[in-house]
């Protein structure tokens, strides 16, 4: 097997004596691959990807691109380009200058450089503003100058940070269609750091998702929102009710409020303290005297606060577990509402609910 | 409701709707109250600034009477002919060359200091930048009398070789005393614009050009230098005009031999009392100056 385009090996990053922004940090991002960095601000993940780039030399461990070690390189010296959160764009030059400045680094020949920007400019949509000042372009423009800058040297690996952070909604989620196309098309392995979890899960191959400097869990999106490993990655994407239980046998766990629920205990000793995740959309209500699907868990709660979003409603719901579980319902015609104060069933599969070990 | 105090401003304060007319009576009342602001100062520099120099502009066309005295009659150009006589020329080169020199050597000293600081933490900043402006709380003709002990044939430097074994160093009264000097006078001047430009340097364009392959010193070459200049254009003005027309270093720290342009002046207006050739000179100066600065913008702003 082709070695992994980037893999970090006990990679820990110190600044100063007290401060430790990445933290004994293995991974493995395939060749190819849209890989995404997800956490809050402060999590290590841009540390990391500065590592990677070279504007960060990491304290301890190895940092390899394609099984070369490049841990103590300088950025020059790297086969990687990187496309910055503000896109540091050289406000002095054009457009067209900013796209060939890594090509004349590189020596190319001018009139090959003068061909491959030209391609690049033209791939996002810019060919007819190669000779404006970056200032004069609106933000979505500049980001794709940005991009045409980094790709043109077509980089073994691309890094991404935060990217469409500074776009407005629209525009960064038509940049989120454009750049998964752009990468699957050029196949060259994107990393990404994003701390949007939406961003993460829509454009990526993998998720790693980071916090306190140290990498939680890796895996696709559906592993990551789905079976999240443990409290903060099932709390960090996406909504999420964490209602702490207690193993009392196989597939059975209690509730603090001495409900007995039936979730895939995966061979957790009876006793253990676990917490339960429940995503809000998997939940529904029913009708004290509706008939329920056979087999489902059920709560007797009262409902406590309704929201309408538009494509969803919202509701709060009391189960006498202290804290508020929050319902999605879908807004489809004839949906049945529930006012604030009404007694109802909450009703969920025992499959779509996980234990997260603690 | 409207809040306690406010008043209707130039009476413009109406209830009925806006009419153009109202808008525009608006407008000229804002543009009056900024005329107001800036009175004074304007005041002030047409009566300390503008007035002596129209004087001067008259008197260099007046003629010096057999006893010094100035005649404001029979005005005439021959002051500024005087200018291009080889004695006045020679002046003037001297005092160009010298301020050259001293602009490039407080530029070539200034921006790796002004680069070290801007690139510190905040704290050491301002420490750093405070002692670049302690000499300034001491009295400039003080410190250039200290230079003439320093640079004196029994002072520090000359003892310093002379115990080494080698010859007295004869510094003062020369071109190259004149120079420290200037150097010494100056440079914060050229400092302080430089750091200013390189504090406001956003490096994540460094780090791109690096990232773009660019080694440190391309880097500087292609991002931190063009995008400083503002800075440098700034500094090197800054120092250059008032080297040129220096008139206390080289009068303490110069000889004969050492004339620039300033203390050439000086002399004009007392020893010789020759008012209406002073007046013609300091305007040779000033047209010198115009015409760098503006030359020195363009060249600046073209790397821009």
């Amino acid at each position: 097997m082709a070695n992994p385009a980037v893999e970090l090996t006990g990679v820990t990053k110190r600044f100063g004596d007290e401060m430790v922004a990445v933290d004994g940090m293995d991974l493995s991002i395939n060749d190819g691959e849209f890989f995404s960095l997800l956490g809050p601000s402060g999590c290590g993940k841009t540390t990391t990807l500065r590592m990677i780039a070279g504007f960060e030399f990491p304290t301890e461990g190895s940092v390899r691109v394609h099984g070369t070690e490049m841990a103590l390189k300088p950025p020059n010296e790297r086969p990687i380009n990187t496309v910055f959160q503000s896109y540091a764009l050289f406000p002095h030059m054009t457009v067209s200058e900013n796209v060939a400045f890594g090509l004349q680094m590189k020596k190319v020949e001018k009139s090959e450089i003068a061909d491959r920007v030209k391609r690049v400019l033209d791939q996002v949509q810019l060919g007819r503003r190669a000779d404006a000042k970056p200032s004069q372009l609106s933000g979505g423009m500049q980001q794709r100058v940005a991009l045409a800058r980094a790709l043109v040297n077509e980089p073994e690996v691309l890094l991404l940070d935060e990217p469409l952070g500074a776009l407005d909604l629209k525009l960064r989620q038509a940049m989120q269609v454009e750049l998964k196309d752009l990468q699957t098309r050029v196949g060259i392995t994107f990393v990404y750091v994003t701390h949007d979890q939406e961003e993460a899960l829509t454009m990526s191959d993998r998720i790693g998702v980071m916090n306190e400097g140290r990498l939680l869990q890796v895996g696709r999106s559906e592993e990551i929102y789905e079976a999240p490993t443990s409290r903060f990655v099932a709390d960090f994407i996406g909504e999420i009710n964490l209602l702490d239980a207690t193993v009392v046998g196989p597939d059975t766990a209690r509730l603090g409020s001495g409900v007995e629920v039936g979730v895939p205990t995966g061979g957790a000793q009876a006793g253990t303290e676990v917490t339960l995740a429940l995503r809000p959309e998997r939940l529904s209500l029913f009708d004290l005297d509706e008939e329920l699907p056979s087999g489902y868990n059920r709560l007797r709660v009262r409902v406590t606060r309704r929201m309408y979003f538009g494509d969803v409603y919202f509701y709060d719901v009391d189960a006498g577990l202290g804290a508020q579980i929050e319902v999605k319902e879908e807004n489809r015609p004839g949906v049945e509402l529930y006012d604030i104060g009404e007694e109802a069933y909450l009703v969920w599969s025992p499959q779509a609910a996980n234990l997260v070990m603690a | 409701m409207e809040p306690a105090g406010s008043k209707p401003r130039d009476g413009l304060m109406t209830t009925a709707p806006v009419t153009p007319e109202l808008e525009q009576a608006a407008i000229r009342a804002e543009s009056r109250r900024g005329f107001l602001i800036g009175l004074p100062a304007a005041f002030y520099l047409v009566l300390f600034f503008a007035i002596p120099l129209v004087l001067v502009f008259v008197y260099s066309f007046a003629t010096r009477s057999s006893t010094g005295q100035t005649v404001l009659a029979e005005w005439n150009l021959e002051s500024y002919q005087r200018l291009f006589t080889p004695g006045v020329l020679v002046i003037f080169l001297r005092s160009l060359l010298r301020a050259s020199v001293t602009t490039a050597i407080c530029l070539l000293f200034s921006y790796p200091f002004a680069y070290y600081i801007a690139t510190r933490t905040p704290r050491v900043r301002n420490l750093m930048l405070i002692f670049v402006m302690i000499p300034f709380w001491s009295n400039f003709l003080v410190r250039t009398y200290a230079w003439r002990v320093l640079l004196g044939s029994d002072g520090p430097l000359s003892q310093l070789s002379q115990n080494l074994g080698g010859e007295p160093i004869r510094l003062l009264f020369t071109n190259s005393a004149v120079l420290i000097g200037l150097v010494y006078g100056f440079m914060p001047f050229m400092v302080l614009p430089l750091y200013a430009a390189l504090e406001r340097m956003d490096w994540r364009l460094v780090e791109a050009a690096r990232d773009l392959y660019a080694d440190g010193w391309t880097a500087f070459r292609k991002v931190t230098l063009p995008l400083s200049m503002p800075g440098v254009v700034a500094g090197s003005i800054l120092v250059f005009i008032p080297s040129l027309g220096a008139y206390v270093t080289p009068a303490l720290l110069g000889g004969a031999k050492t004339v620039g342009i300033g203390d050439y002046i000086v002399s004009q207006f007392l020893a010789a009392r020759n008012w209406p050739f002073g007046s013609a000179l300091s305007f040779g100066v000033m047209f010198v100056m115009l015409l760098a600065t503006v030359y020195y913008f363009r060249a600046g702003a073209k790397t821009l």
